[in-house]
């Protein structure tokens, strides 16, 4: 019992918290084989601009694929010889940047990072000089001003705990009945098979509005997510995420025979592609097209949507009301098959 | 020892009883390998731009022309009003939004200096970074051309040249990054599920009891239960090789026998782990609760998918008892950059501690008689 209340809570934090792609303290090399006034200032500057942390001093070439292959160093710069005296007589001398692209994101990140630094410092040299026609570009970042990856992670957080308790839960726990046998006892009762399933599902319901509110209230206050738009407008639309979540939960269960089926086609089915297809971590448009076709038919990725949109962007219904109405279609399409394929003798 | 023989068999058959579990077991984790390797990129292939243009001038239209050049951009709209661009945002019609102001051309001539204003949808934080960065080149480059034709004779190369290279996956595939990844994923999914409930169910259907009653010793049982599942992980990942291989092209640089070794390490502190959680709980229902919850977390905080070095400190200590952190480095840069056994032995050591605490901490807490 404390886990269905915990859990959701330890999970949120978590993920606020410790999933992030912004960087912070990735270990850097340094080869410098100059070591005079400028390299240092350089290097001074990468490493309290926050992104970086310096992992080792390399003094040869042939230790770098060695750093590299220990699996802490994410980045070297080399320096090459007699820096400064190049920069002054011949303005021209060269920094080199390897990066470690096993994790080609981090690696193209760290290495815009790394030019822009040495780029402001570059302007910081050459600052009395004046160029003609020079164009400035200001940059705003809307809904998310400090690129905040919790803003990312935080909605498909949301999604994946209320799918979890109320598709998974739900579909375990009439497979179960099922496999008790206790479902035959339901069933020559006077009861209407519709009665056993809403008895059955309603403890989840609280439950799961509960959860949701819990979550959202952490969101608010603990993590500093937003709620730009209405608040009942967002509570209405996770009741119907909820509702559709049971409905799904409701038709894994009648095709299930066991609880342990119910659970691998829960997780397999519901779950490793809700995370990875929905837009949670990885977005949408990024992936191949016919990935992106399969994606429409994930009712999480429109939930998604809609509660991105609420709480960052602070959109009406005006402008999700195609996703609130494919949600409420994918409810009724499950509340249908499930009342279709619900026998009333189990053989 | 011939007993655990007999229990293997045991399970081989009732496993191969189950019609509904065994296509679940073999068929959805290459599928899962499959999907999910094409789906979990960052790459960001394609930015969907707005124009908001109240110059009208030659050279704004020069301007507008060269991201509609790019590869990188689609432009979606071309307005001058802010208003209608800032709606496309909204409705993710658009992602970024390029606003050149009016007087662009005259302020460039005149005055030497003009202003254009690039917005962009940063909810995605990281991608939001990157196509910043992206425009800014874009315009930076734009720049440089003009000055260079109308001041031919100019000195503009920077003086700090900056050289790179991306090492080990030179073309930034993020399939590279990903698939190692899910190999541990559909591995530990095996191991830390299937081994879990599987225990579990016995107790719930009753056969256990049937069992404790037999003069079997507990660890002849739990051997007998888990190897199976040791095998079929194993077996999972040798497939999944083969496919990482053949279809997405993954470097293995390193040796494969060493994968295999600390795989099977791994595979054990896993179904230590996965045997432990079941041993406390007394439904299915909850130790595939339990399971789920440890599993997302220490999914989602291995490294797998966002970078450990981000984290704060206390979730680093978190990951001392989380083992797939442990794993994912080591299938990593073995696979990638051929890293030797003494490269990884940190982390084959803790893998090995990890499995003798799990396994008898499972052992123990699992008892004959309930």
């Amino acid at each position: 019992m404390i886990i269905l209340f915990g859990m959701p809570v330890v999970q949120v934090l978590l993920f606020g918290f410790a999933i992030t792609t912004d960087i912070k303290d990735a270990q850097i090399a340094i080869l410098d084989k100059s070591n005079d006034y400028m390299t240092h200032e350089i290097t001074n500057k990468l490493l309290s601009s926050g992104y970086f942390i310096l992992g080792a001093n390399l003094d040869k070439d042939d230790q770098i694929d060695k750093a590299f292959k220990k699996g802490n160093i994410r980045e070297v710069i080399i320096f090459e010889k007699n820096f400064a005296r190049n920069i002054v007589t011949n303005k021209n001398a060269s920094v080199q940047i390897i990066a470690d692209a096993s994790d080609p994101n981090m690696a193209n990140l760290l290495f815009n990072y790394t030019q822009s630094i040495l780029m402001d410092y570059q302007r910081q040299l050459y600052k009395d000089k004046k160029f003609p026609m020079q164009i400035q570009t200001e940059t705003r970042m809307l809904y998310n001003p400090e690129l905040k990856s919790v803003f990312m992670f935080v909605p498909g957080t949301i999604t994946i705990l209320l799918m979890l308790i109320s598709a998974m839960m739900t579909s375990i726990s009439i497979a179960k009945e099922k496999e008790m046998g206790t479902m035959e006892v339901l069933l020559v009762s006077p009861l209407k098979p519709f009665q056993i399933v809403v008895g059955k599902v309603i403890p989840y319901v609280i439950l799961s509005c509960v959860n949701a509110f819990v979550i959202l209230m952490i969101s608010f206050f603990v993590l500093g997510m937003p709620v730009q738009g209405s608040l009942l407008f967002l509570l209405l639309e996770t009741i119907l995420f909820i509702f559709m979540s049971l409905s799904l939960g409701i038709f894994i269960s009648t095709v299930s025979q066991t609880q342990q089926i119910a659970m691998m086609l829960s997780m397999f089915v519901l779950m490793l592609p809700t995370i990875l297809l929905s837009g949670f971590i990885f977005p949408i448009e990024n992936m191949p097209l016919p990935l992106q076709y399969f994606s429409m038919i994930m009712p999480s990725r429109w939930f998604i949507i809609i509660i991105k949109g609420i709480m960052l962007k602070g959109s009406t219904i005006f402008f999700l009301w195609k996703e609130t109405l494919i949600l409420v279609g994918l409810t009724l399409f499950f509340i249908t098959m499930s009342v279709k394929k619900f026998k009333v003798r189990l053989a | 020892m011939r007993t655990i023989l007999y229990i293997i068999q045991k399970e081989f058959r009732q496993l191969k009883r189950n019609r509904q579990m065994l296509p679940i077991i073999f068929i959805m984790p290459m599928v899962q390998l499959l999907v999910l390797s094409f789906a979990a990129t960052f790459e960001i292939k394609n930015t969907n731009l707005y124009i908001v243009d109240n110059d009208h001038s030659q050279l704004s239209r020069e301007l507008t022309g060269k991201f509609r050049g790019s590869p990188f951009y689609t432009i979606t709209g071309y307005t001058d009003d802010y208003k209608t661009a800032q709606q496309a945002l909204e409705l993710r019609k658009a992602s970024q939004i390029l606003i050149i102001p009016s007087k662009f051309e005259r302020d460039l001539h005149e005055q030497d200096k003009a202003k254009v204003q690039v917005v962009t949808d940063a909810i995605n934080g990281s991608a939001a970074a990157l196509t910043s960065a992206y425009a800014l080149s874009i315009i930076h480059d734009f720049n440089i051309r003009l000055l260079v034709e109308t001041f031919p004779a100019i000195d503009l190369k920077d003086p700090i040249d900056v050289r790179y290279s991306f090492w080990y996956n030179p073309k930034l595939d993020y399939k590279t990054f990903m698939v190692p990844g899910i190999l541990v994923l559909l591995v530990t999914l095996i191991g830390l599920f299937l081994s879990g409930m599987n225990v579990v169910r016995e107790k719930e259907i009753g056969t256990i009891e049937q069992i404790n009653v037999t003069p079997i010793h507990k660890y002849e049982f739990i051997a007998g239960k888990l190897i199976p599942f040791w095998i079929i992980a194993l077996f999972e990942l040798a497939f999944g090789l083969i496919l990482a291989k053949l279809i997405f092209n993954i470097p293995i640089v390193g040796s494969i026998g060493l994968i295999f070794g600390v795989a099977s390490v791994y595979l054990i502190a896993i179904m230590g782990l996965g045997l432990f959680i079941s041993t406390l709980a007394d439904t299915q229902q909850q130790s595939m609760f339990l399971s789920w919850f440890f599993m997302v977390i220490f999914i989602l905080m291995s490294g797998l998918f966002t970078p450990i070095d981000s984290m704060p400190g206390w979730a680093k200590t978190i990951n001392i008892i989380n083992p797939i952190h442990y794993f994912i480095p080591v299938m990593r840069n073995v696979m990638l950059k051929g890293s030797t056994f003494a490269d990884i032995s940190k982390y084959f050591w803790a893998l090995v501690c990890y499995g003798f605490i799990s396994i008898s901490l499972a052992v123990w807490r699992y008892r004959k008689t309930s």
